[in-house]
């Protein structure tokens, strides 16, 4: 199959293709790859695609998979209504780490 | 378009700037535009991975100081022609900006600061409660004591802003490098002559300090001592919405703002004061916190009751580079010459970093100043003539 019909993300429709041309433009992170693809942005939050994308952009670069990191992980793991979150109590301010202002 | 991981740096260039960020670009492309040749900038991270990328986007004329307000109708009439100027589609969109209270005692300054910015030429408007139905019909009004609106105010897509400037940079010559750290500044008799990276040395007589919530950090490595404070801000996305809210809504009462990117997502945060204020953002984490979803859902949903049904996606969080008196720091210093600075915009570069990179452009090309300018030197805070913008949410 051609791989401008194969989806590397089906929630944003973004092809294989699409991912390497991003690629072609210099957006050779995948940090920047999915801002400008919106790869991993979807309902899925990457749980569909991010390693595929990851394993797409080791082969552009000609670097071991193994190599690869993910982008950063945001909360909240699986998508939650603005309803759900403020039936939620307020939880205490958190005590930041290091060193004190 | 940007070279990959292992080039060396040039061994001179004839400016440095520090941080890839709009700050950063903005200047590099304005100084390139003036007909510098020869700038580099150094990002330790990615394009727009401090600041920029995490802000919301917003863009607004509505402040109480008379020169956030100049530098941001300035940035405004850049904004509106930037797709244009930079070749490149930054999503830009002017739906204004709704700044709401549920304060009476806030109206007399929301009046003063309709007139100032009127004065200044900004279109700005006192609304009723009533009035903003008009604009926001869903919106509840039930706490809401007034508003004032700016309609031509509005949004655009950080990154692409980001990636707008970068192109340009690269078309007119200048070289970014990512993943690239700043290790040391040399100073010579008094002057800049160079800078260390962890992937070389640079010589250069002009060094632009664009490094937003490090700009303290870089800044004491040439010896000069900023006051700006840093503190961590937490925001987020909802899923893909049909449009339906033209403005950027923002609650001086409270800190909450949101509003729709062309992408249909809800864009939204909230201030918390019991963030502290820290000295580098090496000392707190850009983590997202339970808290802040939960506090930002109640407000969301109290001002706007149709977004219970609306599902969030995702959070993060970034610093804002905090200045005693709420306005960015522009300008060079005494010692070391070819020193400056574009930084302290307390929340607020994402917006008025294109034109502070312009004028500042100007000021280390030609060594004019506009007066403006001028006004936003360090030296201010030693003079003690303090006037704080009233206006910084989120």
């Amino acid at each position: 199959m051609s791989s401008s019909k194969i989806f590397l993300c089906r929630c944003e429709d973004v092809t294989v293709d699409e991912f390497r041309a991003a690629f072609g433009e210099g957006f050779t992170e995948l940090e920047s790859l999915k801002r400008y693809t919106g790869v991993s942005t979807g309902f899925c939050q990457g749980k569909g695609c991010l390693c595929e994308a990851a394993r797409e952009l080791a082969r552009l670069r000609g670097i071991p998979e193994q190599d690869m990191k993910p982008t950063t992980i945001r909360p909240p793991g699986e998508p939650l209504t603005f309803g759900q979150l403020a039936a939620l109590d307020i939880p205490a301010p958190e005590t930041p780490p290091g060193e004190e202002p | 378009m940007i070279p990959l991981h292992n080039e060396p740096v040039p061994a001179s260039a004839d400016a440095v700037v520090v941080g890839a960020g709009v700050n950063g670009l903005a200047a590099a492309y304005e100084l390139a535009r003036r007909g510098m040749c020869n700038i580099v900038v150094v990002e330790k991270n990615y394009l727009g991975s401090g600041s920029t990328g995490r802000c919301g986007g917003g863009i607004r004329q509505q402040w109480t100081t008379e020169e956030n307000i100049r530098l941001a109708k300035e940035s405004v009439d850049l904004y509106e022609n930037m797709a244009t100027e930079l070749g490149y589609q930054v999503f830009f969109r002017q739906g204004g900006y709704l700044m709401i209270t549920e304060r009476e005692e806030d109206l007399p300054a929301l009046r003063n600061a309709t007139a100032l910015q009127n004065r200044c030429g900004v279109a700005t408007e006192f609304l009723t409660p009533r009035d903003c139905l008009e604009i926001v019909p869903d919106l509840n009004i039930s706490e809401l004591k007034g508003a004032t609106f700016c309609p031509t105010d509005g949004t655009a897509y950080p990154f692409a802003v980001v990636w707008g400037y970068a192109r340009a940079c690269h078309r007119h010559g200048v070289k970014i490098f990512i993943r690239t750290t700043l290790t040391g500044v040399e100073i010579t008799a008094g002057r800049v002559t160079g800078v260390t990276t962890d992937r070389g040395r640079i010589a250069t007589p002009v060094l632009v300090n664009c490094a937003g919530p490090w700009a303290r950090s870089l800044a004491g490595m040439v010896g000069v001592d900023l006051p700006n404070r840093q503190e961590r801000h937490e925001i987020m996305v909802s899923e893909s919405l049909k449009p339906f809210l033209d403005p950027m809504v923002i609650s001086i009462t409270n800190g909450i703002y949101f509003s729709q990117s062309m992408r249909g997502e809800i864009v939204g945060g909230i201030g918390d004061p019991t963030e502290p204020k820290w000295d580098r953002p090496e000392q707190f984490g850009f983590h997202s916190g339970l808290r802040f979803a939960v506090r930002f859902a109640r407000e969301l949903t109290r001002l706007y009751p149709r977004a219970a049904q609306v599902r969030m996606m995702r959070q993060w969080a970034g610093a804002y580079d905090v200045t005693p008196d709420h306005r960015p720091i522009l300008g060079g210093v005494a010692d070391p010459t070819g020193y400056y600075h574009i930084c302290g915009f307390s929340g607020h570069g994402f917006m008025l970093g294109p034109m502070a990179g312009r004028h500042m452009a100007r000021l280390i090309t030609t060594g004019e100043s506009d007066p403006l300018i001028t006004s936003l030197s360090l030296d201010r805070f030693a003079a003690g003539d303090l006037q704080a913008d009233a206006f910084v949410v989120g």
